[in-house]
C-alpha cells in the first residue's frame, strides 16, 4: 500500500463523519435542493476530465476527455443554476406575500 | 516538496473542500440555503481554476469547447425546467456526473498503461470501482429519467428470470473487475465498462415510479462514491471529500425515504413493488362500500366555514400542475380567517422534498409546510382536510390492517380529522395498487376530476359563498 492511498483512506473516513453530521441537519423542506446541490458538487469530477482532455495525446483520449468535460460541465452548471432557482423560491411568510406572485 | 504552483493548487483545493462543507452547512436553514449553494459554487470555481494551472494540462482547446457546450446545456435546462419536472432533471444531471467519473477512470487507466507505469493495486481497484459505479449510476439515472419523463412506462418492467439475468451481469462485472486488477489490460476494462452500463439500466427497469424517491437517492449516493473513487485514482483528496459528502447525503436520504415507506432498501430495489398487487385489491374492494361524492360548491362552503384546513398534496398535484391554484385557494381562505396548513409526507411525489419545492414555487411560505410528525397530532382538531392527488400516504390500512401490503408505513392520519375531502381523477389506485379505505369513510367526500380544474371551480364557488 502506498502512503498516498493510506492518506486517501483517512480522508475518506473522516469525510464520512463530517458528511453525515452536516447533512443530518438539513430539514426535510430542503431535501430536493440538497439533492440537486450535492448533485452539482459531485460534478467536481470534471477536474479529472480537465486533466484527461488537457493532456490527451491520442484521438481516443481526446474523445473521452471531451465527452467527460461536456457531461461534467452540464452537471456542474445545471446543478448549481437549478438549485439556485429552487432556493430563491423558499421564503418566509410576508405580509404582502400574495401580491408578490410575479416577483 | 511542491513548487509554488503546486502549492497554490493544493491550497486552493483545501479551501474548496472547506467551502463545500460550509455550503452544505448553510443548507440547514431555508434562510441561509441560497447563500450555501453559492458558497459551494465558489468552491467549485476555485477548484476548477486551480486545476487549469496543473502542468499536466498542455492544451486548453478541448477543455474550453467542452466546458462551453456543457455549460450552455446545463444553464439552459437549469433555467427552463418546470418545477414539476425537477425529479427527472436531478436524475439526468446525476447521470452525467456518473458518466464523467467513469470516463475519467477509464481514460486514466489508458494513460497509465500507455506510459507503462506500474499500476498499484490501490489505483487499479479505484479505477475498477470508479468505472463500474460511475457507469451503473449513468445508465441507472437515464432509465430513471425515462420513467419520470414518461418516455418509459412508470410501472415495473419485468421479464422471466430477471433476477437471475441481473445476477449474472453482476457476477460478470465483478469477474471483469478482478481481471483488470490482476493485470488483464484495457480490453477487460472496456468490457467492464460495457457490462456496468448494462447493469445500471437493468437494475432500475423493474422499479416502479412511486419508488423513485429511493432510487434517485441511491443513484445520487453512487455518483458521489464514484467521484470519491476518482479522487483516489487522481490522488486528489479534495475530490475524495466532495465525493464522500455527496455519498453521505444520498445515503441519508435513501435511509429516510425507505423508512418513510417502512420498506428495506433491498425490498425497494428487488421487490418490483406495485406490479403484482392488483388482484388483491380487486377482491378487497368488492366488499361493497359506497363512495360519497360532493360538488365544488359544497366543498367551497365546507372550506369557507371551517376554522382550520389542512391541505395534503401528493403526486397528483404535480401531475395536474395545480400548485399555484391550490395556493390561490388557500390565500382566499386565509382572507376569510381560515387557518390553512399543508401536510407533507416524506415520500409524497417522486423525489425527497418534491412537494416542498412545488409549493415554494407557488409562493407558499415554508413555515406553512408541516412535516408528518408535526401535523399528525393536529388532525383531530382540524375541521377539513383537503387531499389533493395523494393516495397511499393517507391510506389508514397502513396503520390498521396488518394484511395490507403497505401495513406499517407511517401515514398522515387524515381520517382523524372532522371532515375529509379528496380531490381525485377517478377511483383508480395509487402506486401501491391497493384500495384506500379512506375513500369509503363516512366522513369522506370525493370530488372527481382534474385537480387543477376542481380547485379552480372551488375557488370560483368560494367567491359567492
Amino acid at each position: 500500500m502506498s502512503q498516498e492511498l493510506v492518506l486517501g483512506i483517512y480522508v475518506f473516513i473522516m469525510a464520512i463523519f463530517v458528511g453525515f453530521e452536516v447533512i443530518s441537519r438539513v430539514p426535510s423542506v430542503l431535501h430536493t435542493p440538497l439533492m440537486s446541490g450535492t448533485n452539482a458538487i459531485h460534478g467536481i469530477v470534471i477536474l479529472g476530465a480537465f486533466l484527461v482532455a488537457g493532456s490527451a495525446d491520442s484521438p481516443l483520449l481526446h474523445a473521452l476527455g471531451f465527452i467527460a468535460v461536456v457531461f461534467g460541465a452540464a452537471n456542474v452548471f445545471g446543478g448549481f443554476v437549478v438549485t439556485d432557482r429552487m432556493l430563491e423560491m423558499f421564503r418566509k411568510r410576508e405580509p404582502a406575500a400574495s401580491e408578490k406572485k410575479d416577483a | 516538496m511542491l513548487d509554488a504552483r503546486g502549492s497554490a493548487i493544493a491550497v486552493s483545493y483545501i479551501i474548496a473542500a472547506v467551502l463545500f462543507i460550509f455550503g452544505l452547512k448553510q443548507l440547514s436553514s431555508p434562510s441561509t440555503a441560497r447563500a450555501g449553494n453559492r458558497t459551494a459554487a465558489i468552491g467549485m470555481a476555485l477548484a476548477l481554476a486551480a486545476t487549469l494551472l496543473d502542468r499536466q494540462i498542455v492544451s486548453f482547446w478541448t477543455i474550453a469547447i467542452g466546458t462551453l457546450i456543457g455549460a450552455a446545456i446545463g444553464v439552459y435546462f437549469g433555467r427552463t425546467v418546470q418545477m414539476t419536472a425537477m425529479p427527472q432533471m436531478v436524475a439526468l444531471f446525476n447521470g452525467m456526473g456518473g458518466a464523467t467519473a467513469a470516463l475519467v477512470s477509464v481514460a486514466e487507466f489508458l494513460r497509465l498503461t500507455r506510459v507503462g507505469d506500474i499500476i498499484g493495486a490501490g489505483e487499479s481497484i479505484s479505477i475498477v470501482l470508479g468505472t463500474a459505479i460511475g457507469a451503473i449510476s449513468f445508465t441507472g439515472s437515464i432509465i430513471a429519467f425515462g420513467k419520470l419523463q414518461e418516455i418509459l412506462p412508470g410501472r415495473p418492467l419485468q421479464f422471466p428470470l430477471q433476477r437471475f439475468v441481473n445476477g449474472l451481469i453482476l457476477v460478470g462485472v465483478v469477474a471483469l473487475g478482478a481481471m483488470v486488477v490482476m493485470g488483464g489490460g484495457t480490453g477487460f476494462l472496456w468490457a467492464l465498462f460495457a457490462a456496468a452500463l448494462l447493469l445500471g439500466a437493468m437494475f432500475v427497469l423493474p422499479i416502479g415510479g412511486g419508488d423513485m424517491p429511493v432510487v434517485i437517492s441511491i443513484l445520487n449516493s453512487l455518483t458521489g462514491l464514484a467521484a470519491a473513487l476518482t479522487g483516489f485514482v487522481l490522488h486528489n483528496q479534495m475530490l475524495v471529500v466532495a465525493g464522500v459528502l455527496v455519498g453521505a447525503s444520498g445515503t441519508l436520504l435513501t435511509l429516510l425515504m425507505s423508512t418513510a415507506m417502512n420498506r428495506s432498501v433491498a425490498n425497494v430495489l428487488f421487490g418490483a413493488f406495485g406490479a403484482t398487487n392488483n388482484d388483491v385489491a380487486a377482491s378487497a374492494s368488492a366488499v361493497g362500500h359506497t363512495v360519497r361524492q360532493t360538488t365544488p360548491e359544497d366543498t367551497a362552503i365546507a372550506l369557507a366555514y371551517a376554522r382550520s384546513v389542512v391541505i395534503v398534496p401528493g403526486y397528483g398535484l404535480a401531475v395536474a400542475e395545480a400548485q399555484h391554484t391550490v395556493r390561490e385557494l388557500a390565500t382566499d381562505l386565509e382572507g376569510r380567517g381560515v387557518d390553512v396548513k399543508y401536510a407533507i409526507h416524506p415520500v409524497a411525489g417522486r423525489m425527497p422534498g418534491h412537494m416542498n419545492v412545488l409549493l415554494a414555487e407557488a409562493n407558499v411560505p415554508y413555515d406553512q409546510l408541516l412535516e408528518m410528525d408535526q401535523v399528525n397530532g393536529q388532525f383531530p382538531q382540524t375541521d377539513v382536510v383537503l387531499v389533493v392527488g395523494a393516495n397511499d400516504v393517507v391510506n389508514p390500512a397502513a396503520r390498521d390492517d396488518p394484511s395490507s401490503p403497505i401495513y406499517g408505513m407511517p401515514i398522515l392520519d387524515v381520517d382523524r380529522a372532522r371532515n375529509i375531502i379528496v380531490l381525485k381523477r377517478s377511483m383508480g389506485h395509487g402506486f401501491a395498487g391497493i384500495d384506500n379505505a379512506l375513500f369509503y369513510h363516512e366522513k369522506t367526500r370525493m370530488l372527481f376530476g382534474d385537480a387543477r380544474q376542481s380547485l379552480t371551480q372551488i375557488g370560483q364557488a368560494l367567491k359567492s359563498a
